[in-house]
This record gives C-alpha cells, structure tokens and sequence, in this order.
C-alpha cells in the first residue's frame, strides 16, 4: 500500500508545482491562451503511447507476472460524448478534474470540500439515475 | 536545489511524470483513474442501500482510495511547504479577459480568491457555483466512466476511441461554460 501512497504523492506533487491545479491555468487552457496544459496532457499521451507500444512488443508485465490491467471501453459514444460535455462543464466551473479536488484538499484551499461534496452528490444521483440516460 | 521546487515546473516535466505514474501503476497491477474513488466513496457512505451501481467490494479498490490519499499529501507537501505563495504567470490575453469577467488580480495568487479564498465561506452564491460545478464533475465522470485520468491519459494512451470521444466532449462541455457562462457569473 506504501507503493500507492507514495504515487500518489509524486502525482500530487506534479500537478501542484507545475500548476495543472490552478483555476486559473484550466481558465487559460479552454480560451487556448498558453500551451502549457496542451503540453502537459499531449506529452503524458506521447510518453504513455510509446510506453504502452514498448511494452506489448517487448512483453512487459506487471510485477505479479500478469498483463497491464488496461481498461478496454465498449465501443459506442453516447455516454462518452455527452457524459464528457457534462463533465467538461464541470471542469470549467471548478477549474479542476477529480485529481486536482482531492490535490487542492491537501494544498490548503478549503473551500473545494464544497466541490468535493458536488461530485459525491453528482456520482450518487448518476447511480439512481443511470438508467435512464443514453449510454 | 531550491530553485527546483520555488519556480513552476514546466509542461515538459509535469506531463512525463504524469507517464511514469500511470506507468508505475501499471507495473503494479493497478490502473490510472481518479473518478471511480467518487463511486467507492458512495458505498463506503452506505449508497448501496440505494442502488446496485454502489454494491460494489471497496476493499478491491482500497489501493485507489490510498493513491488519492497520496495525492492529498503530495498536494500538502508541494502546496504548504515547497511553494507556499506561489503565483500563476499567465498569458497577458487570459489575464485581460479574467479581468473583464470582474476577477480581482488573475495569477497574483495561485487560485482566484473569489472561488477558492477563505471569504468563501461567508458567500452562499458562491457555495452554489462550487456545488454545481463538483456536481457536474461528479456526475459526467460517472457518464462517461472516466475524467482525465482515465480517458484523456490511459485511454488516449491505449489508443481507444471511446476516450477520445471523450475528450472531444471534455472540451465541448470546457468551452461552452468558459465563453457562454464564465464570463457573466463573477459580476
């Protein structure tokens, strides 16, 4: 569990110093004002590409000696599409995904407990609700 | 060495040690994704009693509830302690809009104290942009059964086009609020 703490950590450590937690950088990246969140995303995309390439070609497994527990989604785009745009507008309003309200937690900003407790809220109605949406 | 830490790290750091820790999660037989703690934190909360989207084993999932555990202290240490009064040098076109929309000084401090200062507690309206804003988050993730992590860096990695409709619905949703709602919500 150590392992996941301190990933965790490094994760958390990143996007604070690097400022991906910021409001104000989330309001910079939707009026394409600065490069760095692009840069941000597209060169942990890259990396991530490559590694996952590397990996199946040289037969990378994880330590317990099993493939990577990618997840595969089930083709179709409803629920990807329209739960993405609602999630998108969330992401705008707060100026933080689910990583950086949990980050900003620990980096002092009290009042996104108040967000937080939004997105508990919103994953509980999605679950009452759920089928009665498109997926 | 200070330097290291005082001066914000750039794009070309931050996005390559975002790599190494979906990478690192892989090896470990985990996955990257932050979104689904919201679900395991629902039943922890007792929502099973509710539906059956929340009758799920937490204990499968611990290792998830203590990586954003991880993230709190990471955001503790780098937050309180390696850059306690950090400020955001944005672009000077983002800076002259945020000033329009009414924010007081965009970037003198690392978040617009009008959403995420102290004096919040005392504004109820505010209160509310904030809950539904998680709201959303909450809920679209759930939709869309991943947020940033878990499409826009483990799925667009694995090279999934679910993900990317994902994404491409992140910035639909992003841009719509930032240019249509934003702009009026801080006067």
């Amino acid at each position: 569990m150590w392992l996941y703490l301190l990933i965790g950590m490094l994760f958390g450590v990143t996007l604070t110093q690097a400022e991906i937690v910021s409001w104000y950088r989330i309001a910079e990246m939707f009026q394409f004002d600065s490069f760095h969140m692009y840069g941000v995303i597209g060169s942990a995309v890259v990396l991530g590409v490559l590694f996952l390439q590397l990996a199946r070609r040289l037969g990378w497994q994880s330590v317990e000696g099993k493939p990577f527990a990618i997840y595969v989604y089930p083709m179709g785009w409803k629920r990807f599409l329209l739960g993405g745009t609602v999630f998108g507008m969330g992401w705008a309003i707060t100026g933080a995904c689910p990583g950086p309200l949990f980050i900003l937690a620990g980096a002092g900003y009290s009042p996104v407990l108040i967000p937080l407790v939004g997105a508990l809220l919103g994953t509980f109605v999605y679950g009452l609700v759920r089928h009665r949406l498109p997926h | 060495m200070m330097g290291l830490f005082e001066n914000a790290w750039p794009w070309y750091v931050a996005g390559p040690l975002i790599a190494v820790c979906m990478a690192a999660l892989l090896f470990a037989g985990k996955r990257f994704g932050v979104s689904s703690n919201f679900q395991t934190l629902c039943t922890l909360a007792g929502a099973g009693r509710f539906s059956d989207f929340f009758r799920i084993d937490w204990r499968e999932r611990k290792w998830n509830l203590v990586f954003i555990l991880g993230t709190v202290l990471g955001g503790a240490l780098s937050g309180l302690w390696l850059r306690p009064q950090p400020t955001v040098d944005l672009s000077s076109d983002t800076v002259a809009t945020l000033e329009s929309w009414g924010l007081q000084d965009p970037g003198a401090t690392f978040e617009p104290m009008e959403l995420y200062g102290p004096e919040v507690w005392g504004q109820p309206g505010t209160w509310l942009i904030l809950l539904i804003g998680g709201f959303l988050v909450g809920f679209g993730t759930r939709w869309a059964d991943g947020c940033t992590s878990g499409h826009a860096i483990s799925g667009l990695s694995s090279l999934q086009l679910p993900s990317l409709i994902a994404v491409v619905g992140f910035f639909i949703g992003g841009l719509t609020m930032t240019h249509w709602v934003l702009p009026y919500l801080f006067h």
